[in-house]
C-alpha cells in the first residue's frame, strides 16, 4: 500500500525516513522500559547462543586463511614472524566486526524479517496493536536491544577464535616461532583496535534489528511478501554495513587513533 | 457510543470508502453486510484506529480518533476486543498465553488469577482444558473461539467480528453465531459484526447497514432490511447476481 512510487530516490528516502523513525521509537521503548526482560532473553539466547556455531567457524577460518595468506608474503621480506600482528589487527580493526555481522545479517536478520513479515500477513501485528500493545515494544525493543548486547560480544569471540585458529596453523602447520607470534602480536595490537571493532559491531547491530525489523513489519501480502521482505532485509542490512563501515572507520579513526 | 463522519479511504487508485457516515450507540448490535471487497473491514479497522482515513473522522465516546499516535490509540484500543476473519492467533503463543496476553501484559493481576480468568472465558466458548494447545493443533472453528476468547477476556466495550463465519462450516457456523448472541447478551457490550452471510445478519444484529459503493446505502432493521424494495438490497440478500456479472 503506497511502498512503491514513481520516484525511487523519493521511496528511498521515504524508507530511512521510516526506519530512523522506528530505531528512535525502538530505543524510547527501550529507555522507559517498555519491553520486557522474558522477550529480551529469548532473544538473547537466538541471537548470542544459537549463532555460536556460525561466528565460531567464520572467526577460526578466517584467521587460518589470512595467517596462510600472510605468510606467504611476509615469508619473502623475512618477517614470518609479524604474521599474527598483521591478522590480529586486521580482524580486531575490521574483518571481525564486519564478517560477523554480515553473518548475524544473514542469519538473524533474515528470521527476524520472516517472522515479522509472517505475522503482518496474518494480522498477528494487528492483533497486538488491537490488544492495547504497541508493537515497538513487544517485538522490536527486545530484538534491538538483544542485538546491541549480542553482536559487540559475537564480534569479540570471532576475534579471539581467528587469532587462536591462526596462531594453531602458524606454529604447527607453517612451523613458526609462538613466542615471537605472540609477542609481536600483543605489541602491535592495540586497545583502541579492538575497541573500534566492538563499537564497529554495535553499530551495525543497530543497523540489523531496525532494517530487519522494519522490512518484516512493512511486508507485502502472501508467501511473496514475505519472501521479498526477508531477502530485502538481508541485502539491505549488508550493504548498510559495508558502506556504513567506511564513514564509521573514517570516524573512529579520527576520534581514537589520530588523537594519540 | 461510535461516530463516524465523512470517512473517506482509497488505497491507491483504488477508492474504498466515500463518505461513510454512522452512529452506533452504547449497547447496540450492528450487522454491516456488503458485498465481497466492498471496503467492510476496511470500516471495522477504522473504528479501532487499525487505519488512518484519508479525510473525515471516527470518534469513540466523543473523542476524534483519527489523529492520534499509536501510543493514544493504544488508550482507545483497551476499550475494543476484536475477532479477525483468521483468528490471527499469535502462533508461537499457547492457547493459555494468547487468551491472556493483554492480562498478562498490564500485570494487574497475578499469575493465578489471569490463569483463573483464562479459563473461564475458555469455558464460555466451549473450550475448557485446551489451555496447553498451541493455536496450530485448533480447526478453524477453535481458533475463532480463542479468538473470541482473548477478545472478551478483559471484558470490554465494544467487541468487532471480521467476518467471523467466514470459512467454516454451516454447523460450526451457527455454534459462532450463537456465541455472538452470547457475548451480546451476558457482557451487554456494544458488537459490530461485518459479514456477507446474511443468515448470521438475521440472527445477530439489532441494526444492519449495507454498505455499497463505499457508502452506507442502506440502515435499518434485519427485517426492514430484508423486505426493502431497494434492488440493491435486494439482490444482495437475495443472492441475485448481477445479469452483466454472469457474462463469462
Amino acid at each position: 500500500m503506497g511502498h512503491s512510487g514513481d520516484n525511487p530516490i523519493k521511496d528511498a528516502l521515504a524508507n530511512l525516513g521510516r526506519v530512523t523513525i522506528l530505531f528512535l521509537e525502538a530505543v524510547r521503548s527501550i529507555a522507559t522500559k517498555r519491553f520486557r526482560i522474558r522477550d529480551l532473553v529469548e532473544q538473547l539466547h537466538f541471537i548470542g547462543v544459537k549463532s555460536q556455531s556460525v561466528v565460531l567457524l567464520t572467526g577460526a577460518f578466517t584467521g587460518m586463511v589470512m595467517c596462510a595468506q600472510f605468510y606467504i608474503q611476509f615469508h619473502k621480506v623475512k618477517m614470518d614472524s609479524a604474521v599474527m600482528s598483521v591478522v590480529s589487527v586486521a580482524m580486531a580493526r575490521e574483518l571481525g566486526a564486519v564478517l560477523t555481522s554480515l553473518m548475524i545479517a544473514g542469519r538473524v536478520g533474515a528470521a527476524m524479517a520472516a517472522q515479522l513479515g509472517t505475522m503482518k500477513v496474518t494480522e498477528q501485528i494487528d492483533a497486538l496493536r488491537t490488544l492495547a500493545t504497541s508493537p515497538v515494544d513487544y517485538l522490536v525493543a527486545p530484538r534491538l536491544l538483544a542485538m546491541l548486547i549480542s553482536l559487540p560480544l559475537l564480534t569479540a569471540e570471532a576475534i579471539g577464535m581467528s587469532l587462536v585458529s591462526g596462531m594453531l596453523v602458524a606454529v604447527y602447520l607453517l612451523g613458526l616461532d609462538p613466542v615471537f607470534l605472540w609477542n609481536n602480536m600483543v605489541f602491535y595490537t592495540w586497545s583502541v583496535d579492538i575497541w573500534m571493532g566492538l563499537i564497529k559491531a554495535f553499530i551495525f547491530a543497530g543497523i540489523i534489528a531496525t532494517v530487519a525489523c522494519h522490512k518484516g513489519m512493512h511486508c507485502g501480502q502472501g508467501a511473496e511478501g514475505v519472501g521479498k521482505a526477508t531477502t530485502e532485509a538481508v541485502v539491505a542490512a549488508s550493504i548498510c554495513i559495508l558502506v556504513s563501515n567506511f564513514f564509521v572507520t573514517l570516524i573512529l579513526n579520527k576520534l581514537l587513533i589520530y588523537q594519540e | 457510543m461510535i461516530e463516524v463522519s465523512q470517512l473517506h479511504k482509497s488505497f491507491g487508485q483504488q477508492q474504498v470508502l466515500c463518505g461513510v457516515d454512522l452512529q452506533i450507540d452504547e449497547g447496540e448490535s450492528i450487522v454491516i453486510i456488503g458485498g465481497s471487497g466492498c471496503g467492510k473491514s476496511v470500516l471495522l479497522r477504522h473504528i479501532i484506529g487499525l487505519v488512518q482515513p484519508d479525510k473525515g473522522d471516527v470518534k469513540i465516546d466523543g473523542q476524534g480518533i483519527a489523529n492520534l499516535s499509536e501510543r493514544e490509540l493504544i488508550k482507545v484500543r483497551r476499550k475494543f476486543g476484536m475477532l479477525f476473519q483468521g483468528s490471527a492467533l499469535f502462533d508461537s503463543l499457547t492457547v493459555e498465553e494468547n487468551v491472556g496476553f493483554l492480562l498478562d501484559r498490564e500485570q494487574t493481576m497475578p499469575p493465578a488469577a489471569i490463569r483463573e480468568t483464562v479459563a473461564d472465558a475458555l469455558e464460555l466458548v466451549d473450550l475448557g482444558g485446551t489451555q496447553a494447545k498451541k493455536p496450530a493443533e485448533l480447526s478453524g472453528g477453535m481458533k475463532k473461539r480463542v479468538g473470541l476468547a482473548r477478545a472478551i477476556v478483559y471484558k470490554p466495550e465494544i467487541i468487532l467480528y471480521d467476518e467471523p463465519t467466514t470459512g467454516l462450516d454451516p454447523v460450526v457456523a451457527d455454534s459462532i453465531d450463537q456465541l455472538v448472541i452470547k457475548m451480546r447478551d451476558q457482557l451487554k457490550c456494544t458488537t459490530i459484526v461485518v459479514t456477507h452471510d446474511t443468515r448470521s445478519m438475521r440472527r445477530v444484529g439489532n441494526r444492519v447497514m449495507l454498505l455499497h459503493h463505499g457508502r452506507i446505502h442502506a440502515n435499518g432493521t434485519p427485517e426492514e432490511i430484508f423486505n426493502s424494495t431497494d434492488p440493491i438490497v435486494h439482490k444482495f440478500v437475495n443472492g441475485i447476481a448481477d445479469p452483466k456479472d454472469l457474462e463469462f
